[in-house]
């Protein structure tokens, strides 16, 4: 029982690892319908952007919290710059166009941002500092679960509900959900359709540099690869829970999480990967718009 | 449309000059040097290249191979197999008399079999993949660094002899070299009635966790870890294991023995084993390339330095030796004469692996590695 | 239509693109101007790479608003007009006094090029050759039927590794295994269909990818049926009647052996583009519910694509195997599936000769810019992003068949 409930824990922290990156991927994608591919790369930056804030700030002999909380707003600030200007360049002028368009433009955008990050900085991997101490109430269950993941579990259910609120409650949040329904009705009834992308981007690059801040902490290495490796996997989770949906964003990633842990400690490591992309196929055979997609039928 | 086609024309016929006009640049000796110089993997590919330019400036310095002067052709294979025997095409038809590459096993498996058909030796600082020289398809084939078996076979006595483990988890990371030596990790252990194996399995490399693996090893109760992989991974699971207040033993390999892992792990890297190249920080020709690279490029030299210099050294010397650039002369060069490199004294078996050269377990004490005698 | 720049629109437009070169200057701050190494604790400041940018970004931001306004211009000319803008690649492909000589021309230089060029020209250009045959492929599924595959690298594999374990285990011959690759991954292709029937745009995507990995992870971890990670050595490169060949006379024969099953891929494709199965994926394309409506049966056209598709990447992974004489499991990931697709969208989704130009474009220009390698990624990610935005349909767009009534006197 003790084995299944670490595992269960284990499978949990991953899921909300998951869940960070895929609430971005899905807020996107529900707002503008496109598979935002660079999304990945977006995390990448806001790691790599905290990781040089840091580096800089310790040299200068400041002290933790500060830097803590500068390096994680650095992060933020320029995550959302860098998803603001993608979406200005690769995606804004192919509105009108084909949607695989719009998924190569992604594609190419998501290239170029990784090997950007390569030659302006390193192929190695370079080591990240535990930004988040380890708590005194955590020491008697620290074997079983650690400050960091707890952060990350607190951190991806913050983010969470307030994406909720935000598109349930504000105006801006009605406003996106009149784009996702209709973009001409919507910009037909004063809809600022532009400004609403723009910041449908900037709110979901944001949380992405959350996540990789959280995450390059709690893993404790970063390159310009881990965007696409954590990308994917954030993809195929927002797909399994519907994707669009933000609780649906959520459960994909647990469900996903739970999968791949309980099938490595009572199976095998070795085929992981090939039965999460067996699972999601089972999933969508039985619910093709994932596990909380709507299906919507078909209009003619 | 027609346009395009004049240029690419252009382009090429270019090319076809250039290339013609290097093969006829008269005798030179021409040596090759491939591997991946662009891309993720180039760190491990440039070294080569440093130490290629250091020896044959050294050599030409005094006269030469054979009164005549060495000319390096460089070309990138980026570690991949499909674009690895583009470039050995390349080479060949560039006229190269012996290659010194290429680093990745797969793409000097792959290029290996267009260099065998044109009579060129080959000889690799990095490969080490035992079935290139144990398959005995490659009689061309030669390189400067031991294979994964003798690394396997080192880990395994090192548990047995000197830690008498009883119970130990193989674990690798699906990657061609990792995976390869977990194998020849398993099959010494099967082989030893002293110990048995408890866990055998592949993990997926830039995984975000590894606490599954980890919770499943600690059920298995196994005293010892022997890991086949590189740094980032193994950071992570000692790491894990460690904040699970576990501490089985972890012995890894070449892939682990780099200080990025002390630098990623920190305090979790105490005690962890590693297998890597023999110390020669004593050699006097090793200091003396050292030095040479830091006097050249103002940095400290990158990885299979040493092995690509002595490689290098060896060939030239094979010629030298032999007379002239004719295969069976040269190939018998360096199997019959011993030769004073970086690495030590080397000659080459009969399979094409280096005598005198090998691994030794070291184990990172207070934030470096140590050697363990 | 004439757009005049007056002189107070140049000093706006001069404004706009100092306001983008600041933004770049701040976008790019952190990771062009401080590079950190955290395993020696060094910190670089380069200060100079800022200047860089600031001018770069400078002239592109004037240059990329002009391009849009003139891409803006041509969508307006259209619109007033009527008719559809002609490009130049469309009027040349339907002059016959440009295709001949073009023809005639490409034909010689098919036939003299591994004669006059050296075997590594030749071995390049197989492997250009062995990528238009994928992207024709391709072209079935994502340019005719409009199914995104993104996993389509997983055929490629099933075609090499049947050639390379066949071989292997039963010694059978290159000739005897193209045909077998071929419909082994044909096979493939019906299985991955079947269970993607219902699904749709995005959803189908990923689970073609899925499938793409799954794949790839089952030969890196079954080693007793593939040989794991390590892959496979000394595959036979195809024989001639038993005739001993060097590698040169091997490439040479193997590159007029890529030129014939181009050859013939182009003439199936083309007959198969205009069948009743090919207008078929069209109308698939362009509106399901229609074209069910039409009484055209979804599950068996769709099918057939993947399945027709795939057999084209099966008979490519049989070549490569033989080309390559060494394949492992690293040759098929998802960058692959991802290249074969770039062809496609490069050249011009649905057109055959666009296939060929994207194919040669994307295969020969990285090999020839080798001086620029580490830059080539970054290139390749920006003219995908480009291509895009100011020219969609590809290189070549194809034109619509259209049916004109038009009054002839008699």
């Amino acid at each position: 029982m003790d084995y299944f409930f670490e595992l269960f824990l284990g499978g949990l922290t991953r899921g909300s690892i998951y869940a960070l990156i895929a609430l971005g991927y899905t807020m996107v994608y529900g707002i503008v319908q496109l598979i935002n591919f660079a999304h990945g790369e977006i995390y990448m930056i806001g790691a790599f952007t905290a990781l040089i804030v840091i580096s800089v700030l310790t040299m200068l002999g400041w002290n933790q919290i500060a830097i803590l909380l500068i390096a994680a707003g650095a992060a933020v600030v320029y995550s959302s710059a860098y998803g603001y200007t993608m979406e200005k360049i690769a995606y804004k002028p192919l509105r009108q166009a084909p949607r695989l368009s719009a998924l190569i433009s992604a594609i190419g955008m998501s290239l170029f941002l990784q090997n950007y990050v390569l030659l302006a900085q390193t192929s190695d991997f370079l080591p990240f500092p535990a930004l988040i101490p380890d708590f005194e109430f955590m020491e008697p269950i620290a074997h079983i679960i650690g400050s960091p993941e707890l952060v990350i579990l607190i951190t991806t259910t913050i983010v969470m509900v307030l994406l909720t609120f935000l598109i349930k409650f504000t105006k801006i949040g009605k406003a996106m959900r009149a784009t996702a329904q209709d973009r001409d009705m919507a910009q037909l009834v004063g809809v600022d359709v532009n400004r609403v992308i723009s910041v449908t981007f900037i709110i979901g690059s944001a949380t992405a540099a959350i996540g990789g801040v959280l995450i390059a902490s709690h893993i404790g290495q970063i390159n310009f690869y881990i965007g696409f490796i954590a990308g994917i996997k954030a993809f195929v989770a927002a797909v399994l829970g519907g994707i669009g949906s933000i609780p649906g964003a959520v459960l994909g990633s647990l469900v996903l999480g739970w999968t791949e842990s309980f099938f490595t400690g009572y199976i095998s490591s070795d085929y992981e990967d090939v039965f999460a992309f067996v699972f999601l196929v089972l999933i969508l055979i039985f619910r093709p718009a994932g596990i909380l997609g709507r299906s919507t039928s078909e209009k003619v | 449309m027609k346009n395009r086609l004049g240029q690419f024309l252009i382009v090429a016929v270019v090319f076809a000059f250039m290339a013609a006009g290097t093969a006829m640049a008269a005798d030179t000796i021409k040596l090759g040097v491939a591997g991946p110089h662009s891309g993720d993997l180039a760190s491990y590919g440039i070294p080569t290249i440093k130490a290629a330019e250091l020896v044959v400036k050294d050599i030409n310095a005094k006269g030469g191979v054979l009164g005549r002067q060495v000319e390096l052709l460089v070309e990138d294979d980026v570690c991949k197999p499909e674009v690895a025997t583009n470039t050995a095409t390349k080479l060949v038809s560039e006229g190269v008399h012996v290659v010194l590459g290429h680093i990745c096993s797969g793409a000097t498996k792959a290029a290996l079999g267009i260099y065998k058909d044109s009579n060129i030796p080959v000889m690799s600082p990095s490969a080490t993949n035992p079935a290139l020289t144990q398959s005995g398809d490659y009689p061309n084939f030669f390189r400067t660094i031991a294979s994964d078996d003798a690394q396997a076979r080192l880990e395994v006595d090192f548990a047995l002899d000197v830690l008498k483990l009883k119970k130990i988890a193989v674990l690798h990371d699906k990657g061609d070299y990792g995976k390869g030596l977990a194998e020849f990790a398993k099959a010494f252990l099967e082989k030893d009635p002293r110990a048995e194996v408890v866990f055998y399995e592949g993990i997926t490399p830039g995984a975000v966790d590894y606490s599954a693996v980890v919770q499943k090893i600690k059920k298995s109760g196994a005293e010892a870890v022997i890991f086949g992989g590189y740094h980032p991974e193994a950071s992570k699971i000692v790491t894990q294991m460690r904040k699970k207040r576990m501490d089985t033993i972890f012995i890894s390999d070449d892939g682990v023995k780099d200080d990025t892992f002390i630098k990623v792990a920190q305090k979790y890297a105490e005690g962890v084993y590693a297998t890597g190249p023999k110390d020669v920080s004593s050699n006097p020709m090793a200091i003396a390339a050292n030095e040479a690279h830091k006097k050249a490029y103002g940095a400290d030299p990158g990885a299979f330095y040493l092995n690509a210099y002595s490689a290098a050294i060896a060939l030239l010397n094979a010629i030298e030796q032999a007379g002239s650039t004719d295969y069976a002369a040269v190939t018998n060069a360096l199997r019959t004469k011993d030769v004073e490199t970086p690495l030590g004294k080397i000659r080459f078996d009969d399979r094409g692996d280096a005598i005198g050269v090998g691994f030794s377990m070291y184990q990172v004490k207070d934030g470096a590695y140590v050697e363990l005698k | 239509m004439w757009i005049e720049i007056e002189t107070p629109m140049l000093a706006n437009e001069l404004k706009k693109s100092f306001l983008a070169s600041l933004w770049f200057m701040f976008l790019t701050f952190p990771i062009m101007v401080i590079r950190v190494n955290t395993v020696e604790k060094i910190i670089q400041w380069r200060w100079a790479n800022l200047f860089f940018v600031g001018i770069g970004s400078f002239i592109l931001s004037a240059l990329w608003r002009y391009l849009i306004r003139r891409k803006e211009q041509g969508i307006h000319r259209t619109e007033v007009d009527g008719i559809a803008r002609v490009t130049l690649s469309q009027r040349l492909l339907g002059d016959r006094r440009f295709t001949i000589p073009a023809l005639i021309i490409t034909t010689i230089a098919a036939l003299v090029f591994p004669f006059v060029f050296s075997i590594y020209q030749t071995n390049i250009m197989i492997t250009a050759l062995i990528y238009v045959m994928l992207g024709l492929g391709l072209n079935i599924v994502v340019g005719l039927a409009g199914l995104l595959d993104l996993g389509y690298v997983a055929f490629y594999a099933v075609g090499a590794y049947s050639y390379a374990l066949l071989n292997y285990h039963f010694g059978l011959g290159f000739w005897t295994v193209l045909g077998i690759g071929g419909g082994l991954a044909a096979m493939f292709g019906i299985i991955l269909g079947f269970p993607v029937l219902r699904l749709r745009g995005d959803y189908l995507a990923i689970v073609t990818l899925g499938f793409g990995e799954i794949i790839r992870l089952i030969l890196e971890n079954w080693n007793a049926f593939s040989f794991g990670p390590s892959g496979i050595a000394n595959i036979p490169r195809p024989g001639l009647f038993g005739i001993d060949l060097d590698i040169e006379q091997a490439t040479i024969y193997v590159y007029f052996l890529m030129i014939a099953m181009t050859l013939f891929t182009i003439f199936v494709v083309n007959r198969l583009q205009n069948s009743r199965i090919g207008r078929a994926w069209i109308a698939l394309r362009e509106d399901e519910v229609a074209c069910q409506s039409m009484g055209i049966d979804k599950r068996k056209t769709k099918l057939m694509a993947f399945a027709l598709g795939a057999t084209w990447a099966g008979f490519a992974g049989v070549v490569f195997a033989a080309k390559t004489t060494f394949i492992n499991p690293a040759s098929f990931t998802i960058w692959e599936s991802i290249n074969v697709l770039c062809v496609v969208v490069l050249g011009g989704m649905g057109s055959i000769v666009g296939v060929i130009v994207g194919a040669f474009i994307l295969i020969l220009l990285p090999e020839y810019l080798r001086f620029l390698s580490e830059y080539r990624m970054l290139a390749f990610g920006t003219v995908l992003v480009m291509m895009m935005v100011f020219r969609p349909g590809g290189i070549v767009e194809t034109v619509r068949r259209t049916y004109q009534y038009k009054e002839t006197d008699h």
